[in-house]
């Protein structure tokens, strides 16, 4: 598939529709991989990289890439078109300025897991065959594949684009995920168990922002943890507040609006499951005023910016089974 | 659970100009009584309520969190209240799921011309909140009384 | 350096017997940046306010907060002392010691801690308070009035009266409304056209009264003062410039087997009509479901006879804008349709009648030119039932929850005026209770009863059933004989309940006023303000806001025009200054604050902007019209940046209450 998106990027440089590509590129490591704006041939045949560690979502980049002049290409996986869709649809990005084509979508692949089987010195990782080949300075190792995939990948709602100019490779379905297992499973703890689980999670928090920062849907201008004008900024790791008020407000700041596109718990360098805070907000968005799919399209209202007489009362909390 | 009987509850009151707050004003005028713990904020609407305030209120001590409004259906503003009811739904559900305990926030309906529900309902909730004891769960220990 | 003044008001003994206002005073003076702290008998009385005045001048306060009652009760009389001191008004901010404190509790000690928490609220708040101005908003002198009945046609005249242009917007082709299809009206029992038509003259003839008949409101824009409305003129296939009213096409035209709304349907009208004599304007209609020349395109007779020329087969609906300072709604009722009422064989036998229906029956101008005969025979009736509450006072989903008003004096009426007119009549009516109060309507009944004779029997009507002779048997119970009785009617009239005009429900849509479930238009206070809407600029006249005889409907639609009047009157209002505004270096302009707001207050700009790099940039972003915005918050809320603030409630000043109250 990298072979095509290159050549595909390649033509439309050369055609004059885009001036940019946006892509991944490699780091340090083979599996070290960051998202990269790539403006010519030559660069996209050094550096363009496509394989099992290209999990980042790249929307959010065209925030600030459509404000420039001209028009940039955009791989999108489906999971990423979501996300795309939702800035389309809150005026973030400029639709005209981007060329989407639609690629495969994952499951990709999660070092941490590799490397948590205790392999150490990697220099490659191989796909073949659903098993894993890992080259490392001390020789080949092997994993089964589905061992080792992303979290976000393992619930994958969707493998359909809802937004694309053209597609490399087949369009896929909407899923039927498990993605809301685990939110049930806390759901059914006691309130005490809850609060356990919640607080031996937060409290690892370093804020080092990079949930903030690699979400798709927190793009304001001036975030209110950064703004001494909110009364509510706090930049550094403060006691608690990260439990008790940063990841509460992120999590109600970006609900009804986040796609589950699973970024924030993949970059969290803490290991911190944030994309259950959510989860938790969608699951709710569905069970009490009807299934809602952030990014799905660009036109229907948010479910926090629009309501129905006849929505239950708070009280529907008070009144759920486990205390 | 055990009810401390020194315990006096911190309580916050977020009320709505021209339902919830005129109600407060009404069982003030027909000297109904309700704890001294309950004490209030005016907005100008319920929809006027940060998610921000209730956490700060109990970032900073506060031991429990009611907001008051005008009846669905009979918002100043036409359509405050009903955006108040889904936001904070949704956030007393997240504040549930992260083991928050449940009765420490709360959203009442009240018109300004149930004074009697307000003070019914303040005693109540102080009293439900009294009953948890002190918050311990939100509060910032920076912030907490020497 | 922020220069507070804290004054805690005795209130008499109200709150001094409970608050011990001196330690409250002591403890506020000790708070940051208080300079004076005092205590007085009487905050609001004159020599109350000279002591805020005075402290506000010689202490150059920056804040006053001022401890006592509600602010809903004195807040402005203290923003008006501070103004006359110099202070800005949105300076000072009042801690209820009194309703929400010394009212409700007896402990001296623990109500006098929780004064001195309230008081730290507000000086925490007032600390943050800035200055605001209230901006001004030019007044347009024009009214508009939607609907052309008798409540309209009041208002559209006081309105007239008092000098100002007003147009009234009427979706039936003539005005006059329900009043023009009455017969008498209760309980002077003079001629409901005698008292209406001159007034609709008196209407059409005023040079400051434009009437757009035939016409709907489709679109509502802008605030008070400055309303834009959108009105389409539906095609009537008519130059209404033209028509003189002659009615020679109405005679000519050959589709004459149209039900005829005017009369309910009880006789017909041809495809192209004038609704009755006395119509205002006087031009004919073309009915498009009916004229062949518009179904087929064969005919042509009426633009043939017409010699004025005015037929126009390819006119087209139109729209017209217009600016308006105040609307006054006056949309009217309409009986319920009683097609879910069986048990009164409404649908199966033609009977059977509302009582609407009956007064065109009655009325010389009706189908049967006054003489009250059957519908089905033509025969006159010698016993007519009523039945009272048919839908009102109803718990069922069929009717209404409410008391529809007026019924029980139009059955006196009617029952009366069988009785002078045919005493060989025997009139019953079956009623719940028999509700007359207002001026002489209680003689009014009695005569109708103790003069006339007419049978009135506490119950309810359970069953009418046409019989094959052409008789109708209503069975019903007496209650307070306690026995079930068969009266062998030949007519019966049914007391339909009233519900709102169909239209009146997205009408408020566009006028983003409030109805309550009943879809009457709700009053801003039921007792003290009773023909203003909540929103501003929008007032209430006639059956539209509940259920009226027409003296009530006129009084109310004098009352509506008094009060539009008042609003014409200005030059500009003063807007509430407590409106929201965007920090455009934070607003991302993501659309969520608009989709929220209930006035439609915000737009969007593209902004340009400098960046740190020398070079600019053009972002969208939230920018709120303060003239429309009322300062309910919902944006504040949704605005993920937190670039959208209330003034007077802003996020910095409810987190220092709730640090000040927490603490």
């Amino acid at each position: 598939m990298q072979e095509a998106m290159i050549k595909r990027a390649k033509e439309l440089l050369a055609d004059g529709s885009v001036d940019r590509v946006i892509g991944w590129k490699r780091g340090e490591f083979a599996y070290d991989i960051t998202p990269a704006v790539f403006t010519t041939a030559e660069e996209l045949d050094r550096d363009f990289v496509c394989d099992d560690f290209t999990a980042a979502n790249v929307s959010k980049y065209l925030v600030k890439e459509t404000q420039k002049e001209g028009k940039i290409l955009a791989f999108l996986k489906p999971c990423d078109t979501y996300s795309f869709n939702q800035l389309v649809k809150e005026h973030r990005i400029d639709r005209e300025k981007v060329y989407v084509i639609g690629i495969e979508g994952g499951p990709k692949l999660d070092i941490e897991k590799i490397k948590a089987k205790g392999i150490t010195g990697i220099l490659s990782v191989k796909n073949e065959d659903y098993t894993l080949k890992i080259e490392t300075i001390y020789g080949t190792q092997t994993m089964p594949f589905y061992e080792a995939i992303l979290g976000k990948c393992a619930s994958c709602k969707s493998k359909k684009h809802v937004v694309f100019d053209e597609l490399i490779g087949e369009d896929g379905d909407v899923l039927d995920s498990n993605r809301f297992e685990m939110v049930e499973k806390l759901e059914n703890m006691t309130a005490q168990e809850r609060f356990d689980f919640w607080r031996d999670q937060l409290s690892k928090c370093i804020r080092c922002n990079a949930c903030r920062n690699v979400c798709p849907a927190c793009t304001c201008e001036n975030c209110v943890f950064d703004n001494p004008k909110s009364g509510i900024d706090n930049k550094a790791p403060a006691d608690s507040f990260e439990e008790n008020m940063f990841h509460i407000i992120r999590a109600f700041h970006v609900a009804g609006r986040c796609t589950d596109c699973g970024e924030c718990s993949r970059v969290c360098p803490q290991h911190i499951p944030l994309h259950l805070l959510n989860r938790k907000f969608i699951k709710d968005i569905n069970e009490l005023y009807g299934e809602y799919q952030a990014g799905a399209d660009t036109t229907s209202r948010a479910p926090l910016n629009t309501y129905d007489k006849n929505d239950c009362e708070p009280s529907v909390v008070h009144e759920r089974g486990v205390e | 659970m055990q009810v401390n009987e020194n315990f006096e509850p911190v309580i916050v009151a977020f009320c709505c100009n021209w339902c919830s707050y005129a109600g407060a004003d009404l069982s003030g005028t027909n000297r109904l009584n309700y704890p001294t713990n309950v004490k209030i904020i005016r907005v100008p609407c319920s929809c006027r309520v940060n998610p921000m305030f209730i956490l700060r209120a109990f970032q900073k001590g506060a031991d429990g969190v009611i907001i008051c409004g005008c009846h669905p259906g009979d918002c100043h503003y036409t359509s405050g209240n009903y955006f108040t009811r889904r936001r904070i739904t949704l956030l007393y559900s997240m504040l549930d799921f992260l083991g928050i305990e449940r009765n420490r926030t709360r959203l009442e309906w009240v018109s300004a011309a149930e004074g009697a529900k307000f003070a019914a309902t303040m005693q109540q909730f102080t009293e439900d909140v009294k009953a948890l004891g002190p918050n311990r769960r939100l509060e910032d220990l920076r912030c907490r009384k020497q | 350096m922020q220069r507070i003044g804290v004054f805690v008001c005795h209130c008499g003994t109200n709150i001094a017997a409970t608050v011990d206002v001196k330690a409250v005073a002591e403890a506020l003076g000790h708070e940051a940046g208080v300079v004076i702290a005092q205590d007085y008998q009487y905050m609001c009385s004159e020599s109350g306010q000279e002591l805020v005045k005075s402290a506000i001048r010689e202490q150059k306060l920056t804040g006053v907060v001022i401890c006592s009652c509600s602010p809903r009760m004195h807040e402005n009389t203290f923003r008006k002392a501070a103004a006359s001191a110099g202070l800005n008004p949105y300076l000072v901010e009042v801690a209820n010691i009194r309703e929400q404190c010394s009212w409700i509790h007896k402990d001296i000690a623990t109500a006098t801690e929780k004064a001195i928490i309230l008081g730290k609220a507000a000086v925490a708040k007032v600390a943050l308070n800035t200055p605001l101005t209230s901006m001004e908003s030019p007044v347009v002198k024009r009214a508009l009035v939607i609907g052309g009945g008798i409540a309209g046609i009041q208002t559209a005249l006081d309105i007239a009266e008092a000098g100002f242009d007003v147009d009234i917007v009427e979706k039936n082709p003539t005005i006059g409304g329900k009043m023009a299809q009455i017969d008498k009206t209760f309980p002077t029992l003079d001629c409901a056209a005698c008292i209406l038509t001159p007034k609709m003259v008196e209407a059409s003839q005023n040079e400051r009264i434009t009437i757009h008949s035939f016409s709907e409101v489709e679109d509502v824009k802008g605030f008070v003062g400055n309303f834009t409305v959108k009105i389409k003129k539906k095609a009537r296939f008519v130059d209404e410039t033209k028509c003189t009213g002659c009615g020679l096409c109405t005679e000519k035209c050959p589709m004459k087997k149209v039900p005829n709304e005017f009369n309910m349907g009880l006789d017909n009208r041809s495809a192209i009509y004038i609704p009755f004599a006395q119509a205002v304007p006087k031009v004919a209609t073309i009915d498009p479901n009916y004229c062949m020349m518009l179904k087929t395109g064969k005919c042509g007779v009426c633009s043939k006879v017409c010699s004025a020329g005015a037929i126009d087969y390819k006119q087209q609906d139109t729209i017209i804008e217009q600016q308006y300072g105040a609307i006054v709604v006056a949309t009217g009722f309409n009986p319920i349709k009683l097609d879910k009422y069986d048990e009164f064989a409404y649908n199966q036998c033609p009977d059977v009648v509302t009582s609407l229906e009956l007064e065109r029956l009655m009325n010389a101008a009706g189908p049967n030119g006054g003489t009250l005969l059957r519908p089905s025979d033509k025969t006159h009736p010698h016993t007519i039932v009523f039945v009272q509450c048919v839908g009102s006072r109803c718990d069922d989903e069929k009717g209404k929850p409410y008391c529809s008003k007026i019924c029980c004096m139009y059955t006196a009426k009617h029952a009366m005026l069988i009785r002078e007119k045919y005493p060989d009549t025997e009139v019953y009516v079956f009623y719940i209770d028999v509700r007359t109060p207002g001026k002489n309507f209680d003689e009014f009944y009695r005569r109708a009863v103790e003069q006339y004779n007419v049978h009135y029997i506490k119950g309810m009507v359970g069953k009418v059933t046409p019989k094959s002779d052409g008789k109708i048997d209503v069975q019903a119970s007496d209650l307070l004989a306690n026995e079930q009785l068969h009266i062998n009617a030949d007519m019966v009239v049914l007391a339909a309940a009233i519900e709102p005009d169909k239209t009146a429900r997205p009408l408020a849509t566009m006028l983003t006023t409030q109805m309550d479930t009943n879809d009457f238009f709700t009053e801003a206070h039921p007792k003290l303000r009773p023909v203003e809407s909540a929103t501003a600029g929008i007032f209430l006249s006639g059956a539209c806001q509940g259920p009226k005889d027409i003296p009530e409907t006129v009084a109310q639609g004098s009352a509506a025009a008094a009060k539009a009047i008042g609003l014409l009157c200005k030059n500009s209002i003063t807007c509430n200054p407590c409106t929201a505004h965007s920090d455009e270096l934070m607003c991302n302009g993501c659309s969520s604050c608009e989709k929220v707001c209930p006035y439609g207050a915000i737009t969007y700009i593209d902004k340009e902007f400098r960046m740190p790099d020398r070079t600019t940039k053009i972002r969208r972003v939230a920018s709120v019209n303060p003239a429309v915005c009322q300062g309910c918050g919902a944006c504040t809320v949704a605005c993920p940046s937190g670039a959208m603030d209330l003034s007077g409630f802003s996020n910095s000043q409810i987190m220092a209450e709730v640090d000040a109250i927490c603490k």
